[in-house]
């Protein structure tokens, strides 16, 4: 169990972090979603006993962060923003440095280095110097470092940066795998990830939190959210005139090509009500189906209330 | 295991991953045959004693172990691994003091590795070896305060030169002080009582002592004291400066 009460983090006169509190309990996997310089690093570094509150409490699993850092960093698996690790260290030497920090010996070391490197596939560059490693064996070089003590809280900042496609699903995979008593945080620019792994989603914008629900709650808040997006094989103007008309309808728009893109009244259900129209008419439909949601577009609508300045720009 | 038994470990066997330790080592063992033999007069002064290199040693530190110390914490900033580092369960005290130890323990192998010298010595005549013995603690002892002000210096900033020229600076009035030039600039305007305490804080007040084969307690204190103080700042910039 993570509780965070009033955390804030001044950086000389720039608030990085302001008057946050939230709780995050065991099996919830948080995405920490928001613009660069939201704030996403700054309280994962605060969490991590890293860097020190300006002023609030953390507690994670009931160990104060500011009073007892160590008792939490035993707690806690870190991969920093980056993945750093030392470079003229071999892969096998890193993470038998990291294990023997942790507090691992002899037998249980080795098994321990073993099982993480199966795990997150490193087996083929044990023994290269970690400068010479690409980028995403770098990433999962971060990773084994972060879980070889098997965490109950992990705190990813941006796992997936920089990955190619395949990278990126493993690392997801990973994190989905984890076992379900976990708390996992992760911080990301790419909202599919949200949607992909998180069971939770927070919005960051200039170091307050402006959202926080589920990633089916957030894809809700698009105007996009359950609109109809349908193409017809020609285009049917009493049709788009019936459409309007109906009570459900908020708005017919008119896309590219024969696209079409019926907006419901609140979020509404609206399917069925076109679907009688379509067959009433007996138009050909080539593709209808309903949207959950742009989630690129809330984000720019919940991140720019927050900061109007940017707006104009 | 200790934790600061693990890190000390890994910092070690990092100085010799990297052709790092060999170049020093090397530099360091020619330096100081340069030192003794042609500018210390080792043959000519006809003494069976060490002295031509205990001589020159703060002056060999001063280019050298600047350069040993530099990376201790620049390094872990501008890379980033001082974030892995300092999010182990570990405390800022044990990392501090086991990255100093492990530079201490590279020097102090260095200072080994002269043992030619002692070898020469006691084949050419017959020394007192206490004194060469005391030397050696005292060169040593010298050694942890240059590199626990190198420690210090190198936790402000993220760029190695500067925190080398930093070090560097620092190690060179404390050299100093104890001359008659740098005293002279105090004398003038400054109360008896800080040209005393200057000459008091000299490297090469406390270090001479020593490597005549006086081992005063006093001495001994002034090194322990300057390594813990300097040590402790090292924490204290840590976490000032870590997030930069």
């Amino acid at each position: 169990m993570i509780h965070v009460s009033n955390l804030s983090k001044y950086f000389d006169e720039f608030c990085a972090v302001d008057q946050v509190s939230f709780s995050v309990n065991p099996g919830e996997v948080l995405g920490f979603l928001g613009p660069n310089g939201a704030g996403k690093s700054t309280t994962m570094k605060m969490l991590t006993g890293f860097l020190a509150p300006s002023s609030g409490n953390i507690s994670i699993m009931g160990h104060d962060v500011l009073h007892d850092p160590v008792a939490v960093q035993r707690q806690i698996g870190y991969l920093p923003e980056g993945a750093p690790s030392y470079a003229d260290m071999t892969v096998l030497a890193s993470l038998k440095f990291i294990g023997k920090a942790r507090g691992f010996f002899g037998h249980e070391l080795d098994v321990r280095v073993e099982e993480i490197v199966n795990k997150v596939s490193l087996e083929s560059v044990l023994n290269k110097r970690v400068e010479t490693i690409s980028k995403g064996y770098r990433r999962r070089l971060g990773l084994a470092q972060a879980l070889i003590h098997d965490p109950k809280v992990l705190i990813l900042d941006e796992p997936t940066d920089g990955l190619d496609p395949n990278q990126k699903h493993q690392v997801r995979e990973l994190i989905r795998n984890l076992s379900a008593d976990k708390i996992v945080i992760v911080s990301t620019h790419i909202l599919e990830e949200v949607s992909a792994v998180c069971s939770r989603a927070m919005i960051l914008a200039e170091g307050k939190i402006v959202f926080d629900g589920t990633p089916g709650e957030l894809a809700a808040q698009s105007d996009f959210h359950n609109a109809v997006t349908i193409r017809l094989t020609k285009k049917n103007d009493t049709l788009i005139a019936l459409l309007r008309e109906l009570p459900s309808v908020r708005q017919v728009m008119i896309g590219e090509g024969d696209l079409m893109t019926v907006f419901p009244k609140g979020g509404e259900m609206i399917l069925s009500d076109i679907n009688q129209v379509l067959h009433r008419e007996g138009c050909q439909v080539e593709e209808l189906h309903v949207e959950v949601g742009r989630l690129d577009d809330v984000f720019r609508k919940i991140t720019m209330t927050a900061n109007p300045s940017e707006r104009v720009a | 295991m200790s934790p600061v038994y693990v890190v000390l470990n890994r910092e070690l066997s990092s100085y010799f991953a990297t052709p790092v330790a060999y170049i020093f080592i090397i530099i360091f063992l020619t330096l100081s045959g340069v030192f003794t033999f042609y500018l210390g007069h080792f043959f000519e002064r006809g003494q069976a004693d060490l002295s031509s290199f205990f001589n020159f040693i703060p002056w060999l530190y001063l280019v050298l172990v600047p350069s040993v110390a530099m990376r201790l914490w620049s390094e872990e900033r501008r890379s980033g691994t001082i974030e892995l580092l300092m999010t182990l369960p570990v405390t800022t005290m044990q990392l501090v003091l086991a990255k100093f130890l492990a530079a201490w323990l590279f020097i102090g192998l260095a200072l080994l590795l002269t043992f030619p010298l002692w070898l020469t010595v006691n084949y050419l005549g017959d020394p007192d070896n206490g004194v060469i013995l005391a030397g050696y603690l005292g060169a040593w002892l010298m050694a942890g305060g240059f590199l626990a002000i190198g420690s210090c210096l190198s936790a402000l900033t993220k760029n190695q030169i500067i925190a080398f020229i930093l070090t560097l600076v620092v190690c060179f009035v404390l050299v100093m002080s104890g001359f008659p030039i740098v005293q002279d600039v105090f004398s003038d305007w400054a109360p008896q009582w800080v040209v005393d305490g200057l000459s008091s804080l000299s490297f090469l007040t406390h270090f001479d002592a020593i490597s005549r084969g006086v081992i005063d307690l006093r001495d001994i204190v002034y090194f322990v004291v300057l390594i813990t103080a300097w040590l402790y700042a090292t924490v204290l910039a840590i976490n000032l400066k870590k997030a930069d």
